[in-house]
């Protein structure tokens, strides 16, 4: 159950060349485009869950590659996941006092 | 760093065991990564805290949240974004120079980011400035008149981005204390785990941006 | 090497010189002070910590002889406010929380996994010195500014906000603790991920570490909440930013939801290690292996996990909705599943055991025993209706003071009387220990039992006065702490006494299983000659004996 093995590929991200990360800038910068535009373009209460969904791709490139998450040993994955959980928890359950409290 | 370097570690342990009592040469990459993101996560649940506030307020007070944000530039917002994704960018390629060897343009590219980082707070300073020449800052005269809503939108505002100009300082020194290491050459094309946490860090810091722009900037 | 994981009774072999006495660059107070290594790190928190906790002890005692009358007794209403507040935390946030961790987690983890020391060896005495940064700013906010904090250790807004005392440089003290304390989590888990001797898996890791590991987690991820939140209270009352002042548009529930979503899992933080310290103990005494050794592994872990779940329960009379007030009394009450798997296996493990009672087994039999009332009476609490009825009343207090104290203290007592040869290299008289011990129980169910009934009966918390209704239950609390404070006096003499004159110390006076009793007491300055391979459970008691016997057959 040595859950943080790793073997051979712990460097892998390395063999990556420029390429790769400014093909990911670019994709990034698109992103921004569209969320700046979409955000002009009333969309009522999907504005914010548009903006967040944007955000979120934004960070998942940048964390895969920027970051080397995509390639680095699965337990910073589970480390991350866990990280995110929690902090949804927090915000979760905060909610269930602020949406049904009688004003 | 050899590739099977779980191998290489604990033949240091039995090495060392016998060689140098009370000392602790150790190198271990893959614990200093770590060590780093555990660190990471502290931040992202220190701004966690704001967002828990953030949204709170965004729940109960929403219209004034649409109000107070017309005040926030789009436009410097965007063009920070924009600089902060390019340094980010330029990091990473930082890491692929030094490791193909190439330490001048490793620090070229750090250098940038470096630029980078000033641009940023630059274009803080004057968008802080503006905003508290207008009055709207804590307990300012136009913030004073405005509603509640407003005066927490902009308490947050000025906590949630000063606090990333702070982490944009801490990036900027922690990159530059890794750029004298390379200089030097205590940090090479085989020992640079350093960099890369460095590195780790300036991503976490435009993560954070990356979810402040639209949560700030973008209410319509 | 084949039997490393077993407790081989090695006597020094005089080639390693223990860690005290070993050379290092620093000369006298140096090597203590610039030291990396993490057994004296551990016995410097150790020593401040023990200094701390008996100042804070000192004004709780001050506080009862107060409320040994109606009436100011002693001392005036304000002087009584600051008594409490920094009581709660001094005793929080300098002792219980990192307690356990920093000294034990420091000096035995390590030894335990296998490892000659910590990962970030540095990082570890950078803990150290913001833990005490933190300890003096604390220290330097009584004497300092318009007085000493009033608040209470929960620093509520808006009074918080509001008062004109030292509130700022307090909060600040405990942002710097709340760093102290990240560092150390983010520390130990990179060392029981990366540090393992060969052959230590997660599942042959002493429950110790398991304790040490879950806390670990808390630390790192519930902390910086708390952190961000004391910086906005600075704020708040330095620039008046306006995000819990209710005068300016804030939500004072909503610091309320932050401090707990910290301040309830610290509560984890603290009992975790001391869960582990338990288990181990108990494994040793009653010779044979751990009942239930996943279970409880896994218990730690889900205890850890569901410890984020119910920060609510503290606010349930605050004016939260009542949908979150009936979601987080359903979860509190599922803290007390695995806190229930963990003591059930605990008892199971004694079941048919060769019970030895020592002093470290005593002390640690008093936790189940008052443990179990302290959690029960927390399911009273978790109860909405009854809950409403009991808050801010002494029964929280003594409900507080059993989990907290009796969990933690008693523990903390513990670990130190079962790992004091290992640390020392002396031994104490087992007999005082045992009566220091009893006398502190005693004591200790004198002072806060009452509590229970007074505060159901209606006595409110934090007030130097009360009606004279209340008085014999005071009276008995009262008397009750002189008791406890004895046995706690007797039992430190008696620490002392040992390290002073005490016999000197076999590696493995208990014969106990685990790695950090195969190494000198005590240990060398790496821990290990050379890093042992592990084959074996960590409570796997046969080989123990195997080597014994080969032990005796040699001599």
């Amino acid at each position: 159950m040595d859950i943080d093995t790793h073997k051979a590929e712990e460097h892998e991200a390395h063999a990556h060349g420029y390429g790769i990360y400014v093909l990911v800038f670019f994709g990034l910068l698109a992103l921004t485009a569209v969320t700046v535009s979409v955000a002009g373009i009333n969309l009522g209460s999907l504005t914010l869950t548009v903006a967040l969904v944007i955000a979120t791709i934004k960070t998942c490139l940048v964390a895969n590659y920027f970051m080397h998450v995509k390639f680095d040993t699965p337990i910073f994955k589970v480390f991350i996941a866990v990280c995110i959980v929690i902090f949804a928890t927090m915000i979760g359950l905060t909610f269930f006092d602020l949406i049904f409290r009688t004003p | 760093m050899s590739q099977n370097s779980e191998v290489v570690v604990h033949q240091e342990h039995v090495h060392e065991a016998h060689a140098h009592v009370g000392e602790h040469v150790h190198r271990d990459d893959m614990g200093s990564k770590m060590g780093m993101w555990l660190f990471l996560f502290t931040e992202v649940l220190l701004f966690g805290g704001m967002f828990i506030l953030y949204a709170s307020y965004r729940f109960i007070y929403s219209d004034a949240y649409k109000v107070a944000a017309a005040e926030l530039d789009t436009y410097i917002g965007t063009i920070n974004t924009i600089i902060l994704l390019a340094s980010s960018c330029a990091v990473v390629l930082g890491i692929v120079a030094l490791q193909r060897k190439n330490k001048g343009l490793c620090l070229g590219f750090l250098w940038f980011t470096q630029a980078c980082g000033a641009a940023f707070m630059v274009n803080k300073y004057f968008e802080w400035t503006h905003k508290i020449h207008l009055g709207i800052y804590p307990k300012g005269p136009a913030l004073a008149d405005m509603s509640e809503g407003e005066v927490v939108f902009f308490g947050l505002y000025y906590v949630m981005t000063g606090l990333h100009g702070l982490h944009i300082i801490v990036g900027m020194i922690f990159i530059g204390t890794i750029m004298v290491m390379i200089q030097k050459n205590k940090i090479t094309h085989d020992n640079y785990q350093k960099l890369e946490n460095a590195g780790l860090y300036w991503h976490l810091v435009d993560v954070i941006w990356i979810f402040l722009f639209p949560l700030f900037y973008l209410i319509h | 090497m084949a039997n490393g994981s077993i407790a081989v009774p090695a006597e020094p072999k005089g080639k390693l010189v223990d860690f005290y006495k070993q050379e290092s660059k620093h000369k006298g107070i140096w090597s203590w002070l610039l030291t990396v290594d993490h057994k004296r790190i551990g016995l410097m928190y150790l020593l401040v910590m023990i200094g701390f906790f008996l100042t804070a002890m000192t004004f709780g005692f001050l506080m009862r002889l107060e409320m040994l009358t109606p009436g100011a007794t002693i001392m005036k209403p304000q002087t009584y406010n600051t008594l409490f507040t920094l009581h709660g935390v001094i005793m929080v946030f300098l002792f219980i929380i990192p307690g356990v961790p920093a000294v034990f987690g420091n000096f035995i983890m390590p030894i335990q996994i296998g490892a000659k020391d910590v990962i970030f060896p540095r990082l570890n005495l950078l803990s150290w010195y913001l833990y005490i940064a933190g300890g003096i700013i604390a220290l330097i906010s009584l004497f300092t500014g318009t007085g000493a904090a009033d608040t209470g250790w929960t620093f509520y807004v808006p009074y918080s906000i509001r008062t004109t005392t030292n509130v700022s440089l307090t909060v600040f003290a405990a942002f710097v603790l709340g760093f102290s304390s990240i560092l150390t989590g983010l520390n130990f888990i990179t060392t029981i991920h990366r540090m393992r001797a060969p052959g230590m898996t997660f599942f042959k890791m002493p429950l110790f570490c398991w304790g040490i590991y879950g806390t670990a987690w808390i630390q790192v991820l519930a902390t910086p909440v708390i952190g961000i939140t004391l910086v906005l209270v600075i704020l708040e009352r330095t620039l008046g930013i306006g995000v819990f002042d209710p005068a300016l548009g804030g939500d004072p529930l909503l610091y309320q939801h932050l401090f707990w979503i910290y301040s309830h899992p610290a509560v984890y933080i603290m009992i975790l290690p001391a869960m582990g310290v338990v288990s181990d103990i108990i494994a040793t005494f009653s010779r044979k292996p751990i009942f239930g050794y996943t279970p409880i592994a896994m218990s730690t872990l889900a205890i850890a996990l569901v410890g984020y779940l119910v920060w609510g329960h503290h606010m349930f009379s605050a004016g939260t909705s009542d949908t979150s007030n009936v979601i987080f009394s359903l979860l509190t009450f599922l803290v007390a599943i695995p806190t229930g798997v963990k003591v059930f296996n605990w008892v199971a493990s004694l079941y048919r055991g060769s019970i030895e009672v020592t002093a470290p087994m005593l002390y640690a039999l008093c936790f189940i025993f008052v443990f179990s009332i302290g959690g029960l009476t927390g399911l009273v609490l978790g109860t909405l209706n009854t809950d409403i009825h009991l808050t801010d009343t002494y029964f929280v207090v003594a409900h507080f003071h059993y989990v907290m104290f009796g969990g933690m203290g008693i523990l903390f007592f513990a670990s130190l009387h079962y790992w004091f040869p290992k640390m020392f290299g002396r031994m104490y008289n087992e007999k005082v220990a045992k009566l220091a011990c009893i006398i502190f129980v005693i004591g200790f169910n004198g002072l806060y039992f009452p509590m229970f009934i007074a505060g159901y009966l209606g006595m409110p918390r934090r007030y130097y006065d009360y009606l004279p209704e209340f008085q014999v239950y005071h009276v008995i609390s009262t008397v009750g702490s002189w008791i406890m404070i004895s046995g706690i006096l007797l039992m430190f003499a008696n620490l002392l006494r040992g390290l002073r004159q005490g016999a000197v110390a076999p590696a493995n006076p208990w014969d106990s299983t685990t790695l950090e009793w195969t190494v000198p007491s005590p240990p060398p300055m790496e821990n290990f000659e050379e890093i042992p391979v592990v084959t074996k459970g960590p409570y796997d008691r046969e080989g123990l004996i195997e080597s014994k016997v080969k032990h005796q057959l040699k001599h």
